[in-house]
């Protein structure tokens, strides 16, 4: 089981911040949690909760010069990428971590060919010599179900299709071998039956190479297809995380209850959709309290003026919730 | 679901043969048509009084090509689109300008829908001022009257988009489209631009819309939960063909194309105990320009016969309300 | 149903109040503004207005026995003439003041001219597009091959000396310009679904263009223009230089620097503070430009 999993994946704390001119925007307010080898956590919120931000602050790619990691850590395999320089953090992208964007369309350079691009990152990782990269970048296509990769690899970007490009983007995401995959929606610009080839395909990458993947959704259908745990983000800060299971069966946050509450199902016919009202805070202003407290339906005083604590409410389920019933953590 | 009063009655819309071929040129100096987007072809179907057709399908099979038929947008290469009878496209004049407002549309982007250059108010009353429906008194009286149906409050008309959130756009973009008091609004995916909790909160509204005045929505998405919790009918298409089309519970419950099987396996549930069908399809969505000869899916239908790859199936219906062309049934 | 309204008006509420914090006007934006090139657009406004008050000397009136006096602050200068004379005893300082003049008037009417062509034909090509759209690209295509000197000495020759001269001259040259740039920002409005919205609508082709089109390429159009001035005030010098301007005894920069040529190394004041000044001024207008390029472009695009 993956609880036995050694944890290759210690992020405590994290804050990172954007300074702009409209003042501080704390996108990520302290941010904590761990990913075991082989596992995938699912990080859930809507636009705005800092999920991408955080992605951007393992793999320290914060847009610069706004943003910046103010706090906490990032401890990859016990090494704190936080402390890192520049020039550590170049051996550390693609090889121990990397990360696949959302969009196809700009993730690939559209004046290279594909076999270029796919073998640079080769050339980037391993050392072994120029002969053999060509192979080893049509294997590479092989693995990510392209077909007819030989031909591929001298095609361009703007031939392939989008599920195709996202294979090869995929391709050059795990051709260093890395721990840890960071994929921020990758799905999301995709058709649903191209999304559901690409889901197992990642599936089976994880399967192979027991890597740990950190997946950036707002899509609780694939949190349940993919997930073995889940995290939700609000407002720069995590409010709910949880094995995925308990997470559907029994949410306890109320804003994770309210989200899920707001999805329209497939089975079954409802007459009317709960939804939630309202925004959430802006982050470069946001209240002292708990920051759901505003659209929340159990809302009272004590959520106003501070923040919850971090309670654990099931066997490896917490939520950040003053009106949430403890319950004895049962590791 | 399905409210029997739309079967009785003329139905509002009529598409008829629906058909957009986009030709497609190559050359410098003189343009020679190589081939052609093959975007629809060959789409009926109808839509009645306060109605909901939903129209379901993937990138490239039409659904936004056909929307922009009914709007005029686009001429049709063949085929005709009638409103209450009448050719939409033959329409000049007075006839046209009462057109525009009976049929209004809301567009995926709220980032793209509202000139950011207007005050919310101008952007609302244009179809009124334009189709000269409106004194300049009634105008603002007409605004108001929207803004409260859409859940705004009334100090937003003197305000510009940019001081709007995605969700309060859309309803400004709704707000406009319903100020002509139309008759007919398409909506193409109008929550996929949308958070989560933000949708459930526009498509009540739509809704309840629906239920207060004579409304009728063509509404194009690919979120299949979405179309079911507001269409009374859905069609598929793939590849600018309508596969499949029935009243949405039947759809639902028993979808007879494998098409339209494999795109309800691939809607993936939030609920990590619902059954699995897994029914991935292998390949690409092909393109519309050179599609596969017979029925436009046998590359990729797992159940595929001899004959498909020759001769195109015809619409056939296999149970009351619910069509499909496929030649399995 | 009243209260699924109240809900959202509250909703509405709750949010707008977080939204009037979330687009607040950007703070500093006073510090940013360019303040110097400001100063100096200012300043050339002002001496243009006000040269009948301001100037020392009448910029034509001669005065051989004080030919050639060099600065202020040189030896053998004078505080009558703060920047010399020029070798027909002219006093330098008038003649850049009225020079002023000449610049921005020309400036004022080949912009607005040229400009004005090249925002309509701009507009149309891009919005019509098809034949109309090919045809009228070939015409600025050709426009700019044109070679833009010899075009504009050719006109001086033909339509004689003057300001109509070289203000069609200049029209001539930047309108293409112009027409091409405004077509791509069409392009790109045109793309945007509030332009489909508005044909759904029922609005005429001319009322898109009105209402949707201009004013979403009025800023780019701004730009260009004060990117543009440095341009035209060059072209008018150089043409002056060239002898194909504006005719003397009417001061103009060009014309100055033109006229201290032969005297580069004697008396240097000609044409250094006339070339100096055009500098200046060219300068001012470019970095303006550049801001107000930057301070338009993310409030356009605010999200």
């Amino acid at each position: 089981m993956t609880t036995e999993a050694p944890v290759v994946l210690d992020v405590r704390g994290l804050r990172a911040y954007l300074y702009t001119r409209w003042g501080v925007v704390r996108a990520v307010d302290g941010v904590s949690f761990t990913l075991r080898e082989g596992e995938t956590l699912g990080l859930v919120g809507e636009s705005g909760c800092g999920k991408t931000m955080t992605g951007l602050s393992i793999v320290r790619l914060l847009p610069e010069p706004a943003g910046r990691i103010v706090d906490g850590q990032v401890l990859l395999e016990g090494d704190d990428l936080v402390a890192k320089s520049e020039a550590e953090m170049r051996r550390v992208r693609g090889r121990r971590v990397s990360m696949i964007l959302q969009d196809p369309q700009t993730s690939l350079n559209p004046v290279f060919t594909i076999g270029d691009q796919i073998m640079e990152a080769l050339r980037l990782h391993h050392s072994s010599g120029e002969r053999s990269l060509a192979g080893r970048a049509e294997a590479a296509l092989r693995q990510v179900k392209v077909a007819a990769p030989a031909e591929r690899l001298r095609a361009y970007p703007h031939q392939l299709s989008g599920g195709m490009k996202q294979r090869v983007v995929g391709a050059i995401a795990v051709a260093g071998e890395p721990r840890v995959l960071i994929a921020d929606e990758p799905t999301t610009a995709l058709d649903v039956t191209i999304q559901l080839q690409y889901l197992a395909l990642l599936k089976e990458i994880q399967a192979r190479t027991r890597l740990a993947m950190l997946f950036i959704t707002h899509d609780f259908g694939i949190v349940a297809r993919m997930c073995d745990r889940v995290a939700v983000m609000y407002a720069g800060r995590i409010v709910e995380s949880g094995p995925m299971r308990a997470l559907f069966r029994a949410p306890r946050h109320p804003y994770t209850e309210a989200l899920m509450a707001s999805v329209p199902r497939m089975e079954g016919v409802v007459t009317r959709l709960p939804s939630i009202e309202g925004q959430p805070p802006p982050l470069h202003d946001v209240p002292a309290g708990c920051r759901f407290a505003e659209r929340c339906a159990y809302v009272d005083d004590r959520c106003r003026r501070e923040y919850p604590p971090t309670i654990p409410v099931g066997p490896a389920h917490e939520a950040a919730c003053w009106r949430v019933e403890p319950s004895p953590p049962s590791r | 679901m399905l409210e029997s009063r739309a079967i009785a009655a003329e139905p509002l819309i009529r598409a008829e043969n629906l058909a957009k071929h986009f030709p497609v040129t190559r050359g410098l100096f003189v343009s020679r048509t190589t081939g052609h987007v093959k975007a629809v072809d060959g789409v009926s179907f109808t839509i009645g009084r306060q109605e909901t057709l939903g129209l379901v399908g993937e990138s490239g099979c039409g659904k936004t090509t056909t929307s922009r038929l009914l709007l005029r947008l686009e001429e049709p290469t063949a085929g005709r689109v009638l409103l209450d009878g009448q050719d939409v496209h033959a329409l000049r004049g007075a006839e046209l300008s009462r057109y525009h407002t009976r049929v209004q549309a809301v567009f995926q982007d709220p980032w793209s829908s509202l000139n950011p250059r207007l005050r919310v108010r101008d952007t609302i009353a244009e179809a009124l001022v334009v189709n000269r429906r409106v004194t300049r008194a009634g105008r603002l009286e007409r605004v108001e009257e929207v803004l409260h149906q859409v859940g705004l409050p009334l100090s937003a008309a003197a305000r510009y988009p940019h001081e709007f959130s995605g969700g309060q756009r859309q309803r400004i973009a709704l707000a406009s489209a319903l100020a002509a008091k139309p008759e007919l609004i398409v909506l193409d995916e109008p929550v996929s631009a949308l958070d989560v909790s933000i949708r459930a909160q526009i498509m009540n509204l739509l809704k309840d819309l629906q239920a207060q005045q004579e409304l009728s929505f063509l509404l194009v998405a690919h979120n299949l939960a979405t179309v079911r919790y507001i269409a009374h009918r859905t069609a598929v298409m793939y590849l600018g063909r309508i596969v499949e089309h029935a009243d949405t519970e039947s759809l639902y419950r028993r979808p007879l194309h494998p098409y339209t099987k494999a795109l309800f396996a691939a809607a993936l549930p939030a609920d990590p105990d619902a059954p699995r069908d897994d029914m991935i399809l292998t390949g690409e969505v092909p393109s519309p320009i050179d599609p596969p000869s017979g029925c436009h899916f046998h590359p990729r239908c797992p159940f595929a016969m001899e004959q498909c790859s020759r001769v195109a199936p015809e619409l056939k219906a296999v149970a009351p309300e619910h069509v499909v062309s496929c030649h399995l049934y | 149903m009243a209260r699924v309204e109240e809900r959202i008006d509250a909703g509405f509420a709750a949010s707008t109040a977080a939204d009037a914090s979330a687009a607040p006007r950007p703070r500093g934006d006073l510090a940013r503004l360019p303040w110097v090139s400001l100063a100096i657009i200012a300043v050339l406004v002002l001496v243009a207005l006000t040269a009948p008050l301001i100037a020392p000397h009448s910029p034509t009136e001669q005065s051989l026995p004080d030919k050639l006096r060099p600065p202020a602050w040189e030896a053998g200068g004078s505080t009558r003439h703060l920047l010399g004379t020029d070798v027909l005893g002219r006093d330098v300082l008038s003649r850049l003041i009225y020079g002023a003049r000449v610049s921005l008037i020309v400036a004022a009417v080949a912009l607005l001219a040229g400009g004005g062509i090249g925002l309509a034909v701009g507009i149309v090509s891009g919005y019509l597009g098809g034949r109309v759209d090919s045809f009228l690209m070939r015409v600025v295509d050709a426009t700019l091959t044109f070679p833009t000197i010899l075009i504009a000495l050719l006109l001086a020759v033909s339509l004689g000396q003057g300001l109509q001269t070289i203000a069609i001259a200049i029209t001539v040259l930047i309108w293409a310009r112009f027409a091409r740039v405004v077509r791509g920002e069409v392009l790109a409005v045109k793309a945007r679904d509030f332009v489909a919205l508005a044909r759904v609508h029922g609005c005429s082709h001319l009322r898109i263009m009105a209402v949707h089109i201009v004013p979403n390429v009025l800023n780019t159009f701004m730009v260009l223009l004060t990117l543009h001035i440095g341009f035209v005030i060059i072209v008018e010098a150089s043409l002056s230089f060239l002898g194909a301007g504006i005719p003397p005894p009417t001061p103009s920069w060009g014309q100055m620097v033109a006229d201290g040529r032969s005297h580069i190394a004697s008396a240097w004041w000609l044409s250094v503070v006339p070339g100096g000044a055009i500098m200046l001024v060219v300068l001012a207008f470019n970095l303006f430009g550049d801001w107000l390029r930057d301070w338009l472009d993310p409030r356009l695009r605010q999200v």
